[in-house]
């Protein structure tokens, strides 16, 4: 599967990251060599074999219901870019399930 | 042409925990913004979910109660979708083995008994709260972020509105019985999701489904299926098509209004929570959590009138709630007379709670309180006349009956060798009305009571008075 140099722009955008030109080149010739090494898994005949879910062969640890508070509230708002009466500050956006 | 509804709803419960399914945050309703919130819940980079057991326990405890069949191996899922009230960008459920499948809710509409299949009911996690401003922007509340929800499923089993509403209504008393969840629907504890689809009589196969989300109240969901059943058959009968959309119900107009057309099934790219190991379900723990099943409301009806001898239409009515339940049960415990008990939790108790917009917990009238006013009622100590003041006394200051009615002078008198002479002197002094009574006139005993109860301020018993004057009025 051949990457292009699009692709790889876009992906940089959503992850908020900027490449010069010759970055760019290096990324979409691994990425396309990381895709490929993927693709690899779908030539392995996994016939009535179970979706691993786990590698580890453990139960769930539970913990039991013990409320505790977090000491500060400004301690997680540090990263909040605009905030307004403790709340986080948003753009708007519309178009969601409301279950969601 | 006639036409046939089927309705299928999710209904979404908040389990009663004191902390989050995957972070130890308090549980709270009505905390300031973004108190009641961890690193876990702020997905910060690094964190990891911790199951709490508790949501297991309340989920199977419903599970149980539904005739539904807990799955011996459940894993949780990651749904995947971006929003700002969903910092991790996917939310944690339970997709591929849900808790429980396969269980039923028994209804009764119009006289006749239904069986409504539930498909499943799963684990989540609630998402954060976003409000938005009239500015072009929201705001973001991450309290809820991570509070337990059970979401219950049901088969499409449901053809009309009212049964519906009967479903809710049964499945809301059951769960709220178990004490998993508060089920309060103004509190966002219960949220309610309705599908509906409408196709001709006879016709095998399902028309287009139309979805409405987040009803808040029964009412709401039985009005918003009958102006959409109505709604899609003017579409058919018109020669139209149903559009596979969602919509949402104007409470104003009581008309539902299309939010969004589907252009099919979102693709939220479901795959196994890595974070969290699959968990087995041991069968020595669904006994150990059925053995500890509060008594269900059915348990509770075949008690209340089969022991206490009450009417099935009173029992129906003090079950409508867990507490009225458990209030009445302290009454009797306390030595109330069942029907005097019930009686009064229906009318008196439940006409104060309408009329001031509270709930039993908030009221300053005890359980044992109510038994005490209900021992001197039954015992002649006060007449109901009097019960009505004590009894408004008591709930409006949580004031000792027996205590008030002693301080204030209110003991009704009881008394034959004091009543006796009064009688006497009563109808020697009115030998009118002992003619009046010689010649058939009901009435006449009317009076000689009202002069009685002049004579003792209201405080004679009525019907001790009764009996001494036509004991009296007999033998003249």
């Amino acid at each position: 599967m051949k990457i292009t140099k699009d692709e790889i722009n876009h992906v940089a955008a959503l992850s908020r990251l900027e490449f010069g030109e010759d970055e760019i080149d290096k990324f979409t010739e691994q990425m396309g060599d990381i895709i490929n090494m993927a693709h690899q898994l779908a030539e392995v005949d996994t016939e009535g074999v179970p979706e691993t879910v786990q590698v580890v062969d453990r139960e769930t640890d539970f913990r039991e219901d013990k409320p505790e508070h977090w000491e500060s509230r400004a301690e997680l708002m540090k990263n909040v870019p605009e905030k307004a009466d403790g709340f986080i500050k948003v753009p708007v956006i519309i178009d969601k399930d409301d279950n969601e | 042409m006639n036409f046939k509804s089927t309705i299928g709803l999710e209904v979404h419960f908040e389990l009663k925990t004191k902390s989050k399914i995957f972070s130890p945050s308090p549980v709270s309703y009505g905390a300031e913004a973004n108190t009641e919130t961890n690193v876990i819940d702020w997905a910060m980079p690094g964190v990891l979910p911790r199951l709490n057991k508790d949501v297991y326990r309340l989920g199977i405890m419903v599970a149980l109660a539904t005739h539904s069949h807990v799955l011996p191996v459940t894993h949780f899922d990651r749904k995947n979708y971006f929003y700002p009230d969903n910092p991790k960008a996917y939310q944690i459920t339970q997709f591929f083995q849900p808790l429980a499948r396969d269980g039923y809710i028994e209804i009764e509409v119009r006289g006749k008994k239904k069986r409504i299949g539930i498909h499943e009911m799963h684990i989540e996690e609630d998402a954060g709260k976003n409000t938005h401003g009239a500015n072009g922007y929201s705001y973001v509340d991450l309290n809820r972020q991570g509070v337990p929800l059970l979401e219950v499923v049901s088969e499409p089993d449901m053809e009309d509105p009212e049964e519906a509403y009967a479903y809710l209504t049964k499945l809301r008393q059951i769960v709220q019985f178990t004490g998993a969840s508060d089920v309060k629907m103004e509190e966002g504890s219960m949220r309610v999701d309705t599908n509906i689809s409408i196709r001709p009589a006879g016709q095998e196969k399902l028309g287009t489904k139309v979805e409405m989300k987040n009803l808040n109240s029964f009412d709401h969901v039985r009005r918003s299926l009958a102006y959409e059943e109505k709604r899609q058959q003017q579409v058919l009968l018109s020669g139209g098509r149903v559009q596979l959309s969602t919509r949402r119900f104007d409470e104003a107009t009581g008309k539902t209004v299309l939010e969004r057309v589907k252009e099919g099934d979102a693709d939220y790219r479901y795959f196994p929570e890595p974070d969290i190991a699959p968990y087995h379900i041991k069968q020595s723990w669904i006994d150990e959590i059925e053995e500890s099943l509060p008594e269900s409301p059915f348990e509770r009806r075949k008690r209340y009138v089969e022991e206490y001898g009450i009417k099935e239409y009173d029992a129906d009515v003090i079950l409508q709630t867990k507490e009225s339940s458990d209030f009445y049960d302290a009454a009797v415990a306390a030595g109330a007379d069942p029907t005097l008990a019930a009686n009064w939790l229906n009318t008196q108790v439940n006409g104060y709670l309408n009329e001031n917009q509270v709930g039993i917990a908030d009221i300053k009238l005890t359980p044992e309180h109510l038994a005490e006013m209900i021992k001197m009622i039954k015992d002649g100590t006060i007449s109901s006349k009097i019960a009505k003041k004590v009894f408004k006394e008591s709930i409006e200051n949580g004031t000792d009956p027996k205590k008030y009615v002693e301080d204030k002078g209110m003991v009704q008198l009881s008394d034959v060798s004091v009543l006796g002479p009064m009688v006497t002197k009563v109808v020697d002094d009115n030998p009118q009305s002992v003619e009046d009574f010689k010649n058939g006139k009901d009435r006449a005993i009317g009076f000689l009571v009202g002069q009685i109860m002049k004579q003792t301020r209201g405080k004679a018993n009525p019907k001790v008075v009764n009996q001494l004057l036509n004991k009296e009025l007999q033998s003249r």
